[in-house]
């Protein structure tokens, strides 16, 4: 079938008309892809950066022109307002910092959670395996958005825990763990750990048991070989993990607006309000830029823990 | 050796049970047959009902479906151009950054890629006059953009792990770069652009971030439906979407599982 396509009339001629514009099929085959992020990924973060520099205004689209035309030629019109915003105003300051230490400490959790769980994954044998990796990867092809909704029923005055609790009888008045912070890491750690644990996985299951063998021979108790040996050779895979919750986590808008309270400041919900609420566009572009200049040192780590996993692959 | 093996399985048996226990809550909660969503008041299939007559969800659901099925395709091709382009051509001068731009997407916040395509979008209208106003249009360039990171990602990792030498031996007996590609790349290739779709699909139905941003009036997506009920506190009539939805996929993976059971010698696809 393949061959009656390729030497089909249309096929060659197309073939033929690209050639002449210098469009070899490898050219083309290379463009075609390149183009379409360079115009719906790289572009855009340039159109952001330049609406940063704008000044917000009651118009359509609600910013400024940066080059305006005027009697004497042009004119740039380079604002840093948004900029001098974010840093005077001490909410941005609060909302990055909240981020970040939010995302620290889920990360941490989540790497003490999924750490147990990967390691006695990859030790498990065949068919277990396959479907403790199943049972990993299922919560990914399900509902983000519903799976954060489940918490609310469960955390909530009213909710599970709570009748639980209180028809035993420990206690008396709810709890509240809606609307807190203890929320807000709960579903992150529920929601981002397969991320951790799917890294981790792969790293610890090619881990040499010669190596282990070797150390438990020599006389180590297990728990040393596991701080001397295992630790120290799944650091890639550990990187990787955290990066891949860390950087995401930082921008997270869904689970701050669900489960956080009103005292919860996260970048992302800052941002969201900055562009839906107020339309202020260029600081909501401002909030991005610096976002993105905080996450560049994580991105240049998960690159480096990936690159990492990689050698080890070919060694 | 006896302790720590004991402590495993028990973290494990938790860490499990924390993934799985809300999920599990969900779909029992969803027959309940009383309004309150957390206070047990018999079965009832009622809210599956109220749910299939809801305009609102119904329209938002078709609407997303659509959505899904066109990104989902769109970024099967682009994407495995991409891993195809990474991992068999050799290299060329922006091959770093065109790595760098089909893997970024996977990691980059949500808030950003919606907030810079908007912003794209309303430059290129008033400079182009195209894409006239916002709306599914938008929505679809916006999720194969982020799918196709996804579908590169499945693709590159089964290319570098197949034989070339077959692709090899095509080529030295005369078949052309296109011939090799369709006759025995991408059937070698099958099962993960399969996996690379589904999940592309299953991405953009989820969508709710991205889609906010770059939506406009008249294409409110399910999961922009979903928010703007759940922010108002839980609804029976959620939890009933919600176990469909739960439904239709463990059905899915439970099928997957089976054939991957059944035949032990074919590797898992993630």
């Amino acid at each position: 079938m393949t061959e009656s396509i390729v030497n089909s009339k249309p096929f060659q001629w197309t073939a033929r008309f690209l050639a002449r514009f210098g469009l070899s099929g490898k050219g083309l085959v290379i463009a075609v892809p390149t183009l379409w992020l360079l115009v719906f990924f790289l572009i855009p973060f340039i159109v952001v950066l330049k609406i940063s520099f704008a000044e917000a205004m009651i118009a359509r689209p609600p910013y400024s022109k940066l080059v305006q035309g005027t009697e004497s030629g042009f004119a740039l019109n380079f604002s840093f307002l948004s900029y001098q915003y974010l840093v005077e105003d001490g909410l941005y300051l609060a909302a990055y910092g909240s981020s970040l230490r939010i995302a620290f400490f889920s990360t941490i959790f989540a790497l003490l959670v999924g750490y147990p769980m990967a390691y006695f994954i990859a030790r498990s044998s065949g068919r277990w395996r396959n479907i403790l990796l199943m049972l990993v990867i299922m919560p990914f092809w399900t509902s983000f958005l519903l799976r954060v909704y489940a918490w609310i029923g469960i955390l909530k005055g009213n909710g599970y825990i709570n009748n639980l609790l209180m028809s035993i009888g420990i206690i008396n008045e709810p709890l509240v763990m809606m609307q807190t912070d203890f929320a807000v890491y709960i579903g992150i750690v529920y929601t981002y750990l397969p991320f951790m644990i799917l890294p981790l996985y792969a790293n610890l299951v090619k881990l040499d048991g010669s190596l282990l063998e070797a150390s438990s021979d020599l006389g180590a108790r297990p728990f040393t070989t596991f701080l001397t040996v295992t630790l120290p050779l799944s650091l890639p895979g550990m990187l990787a993990g955290c990066m891949l919750v860390f950087i995401p986590v930082v921008g997270e808008f869904v689970i701050p607006a669900l489960l956080g309270g009103p005292d919860t400041n996260m970048i992302g919900r800052v941002l969201w309000d900055e562009f839906f609420r107020n339309r202020d566009w260029p600081t909501a572009s401002a909030v991005a830029i610096i976002m993105l200049l905080v996450l560049v040192l994580p991105i240049m780590l998960l690159q480096k823990a990936q690159d990492g996993q990689n050698r080890s692959e070919t060694l | 050796m006896t302790k720590r093996f004991r402590f495993l399985p028990i973290a494990t048996f938790l860490g499990f049970a924390f993934l799985y226990i809300p999920i599990i809550v969900l779909v029992v909660f969803s027959f309940n047959k009383s309004k309150l969503v957390t206070v047990w008041g018999g079965f009832s299939t009622h809210w599956y009902g109220e749910l299939l007559q809801d305009p609102q969800i119904l329209g938002a659901a078709w609407i997303s479906l659509r959505i899904a099925f066109i990104s989902a395709s769109l970024a099967l091709v682009l994407g495995t151009l991409a891993a195809f382009v990474l991992t068999r051509l050799g290299r060329f001068w922006f091959k770093p950054m065109l790595s760098g731009m089909t893997a970024a997407p996977l990691v980059m916040p949500e808030v950003i890629t919606g907030l810079s395509l908007l912003l794209l979008f309303v430059a290129m209208e008033s400079m182009f006059g195209w894409p006239a106003g916002r709306g599914f249009t938008t929505i679809v360039i916006a999720h194969t953009t982020f799918c196709l990171a996804y579908v590169a990602v499945v693709v590159q990792s089964r290319l570098s792990d197949i034989d070339e030498s077959i692709e090899e031996a095509a080529r030295d007996l005369g078949a052309k770069p296109v011939r090799v590609f369709f006759d025995i790349t991408l059937p070698t290739i099958a099962p993960a652009l399969m996996s690379g779709w589904l999940l592309s699909f299953t991405l953009s139905l989820d969508d709710l971030v991205i889609a906010s941003f770059v939506s406009g009036p008249g294409a409110s997506t399910l999961p922009m439906v979903i928010f703007s009920k759940v922010r108002l506190g839980v609804s029976p009539e959620i939890n009933a979407l919600a176990s469909l939805m739960i439904g239709v996929v463990a059905l899915g993976v439970g099928l997957a599982a089976w054939q991957l059971l059944k035949s032990p010698r074919t590797k898992p696809v993630e």
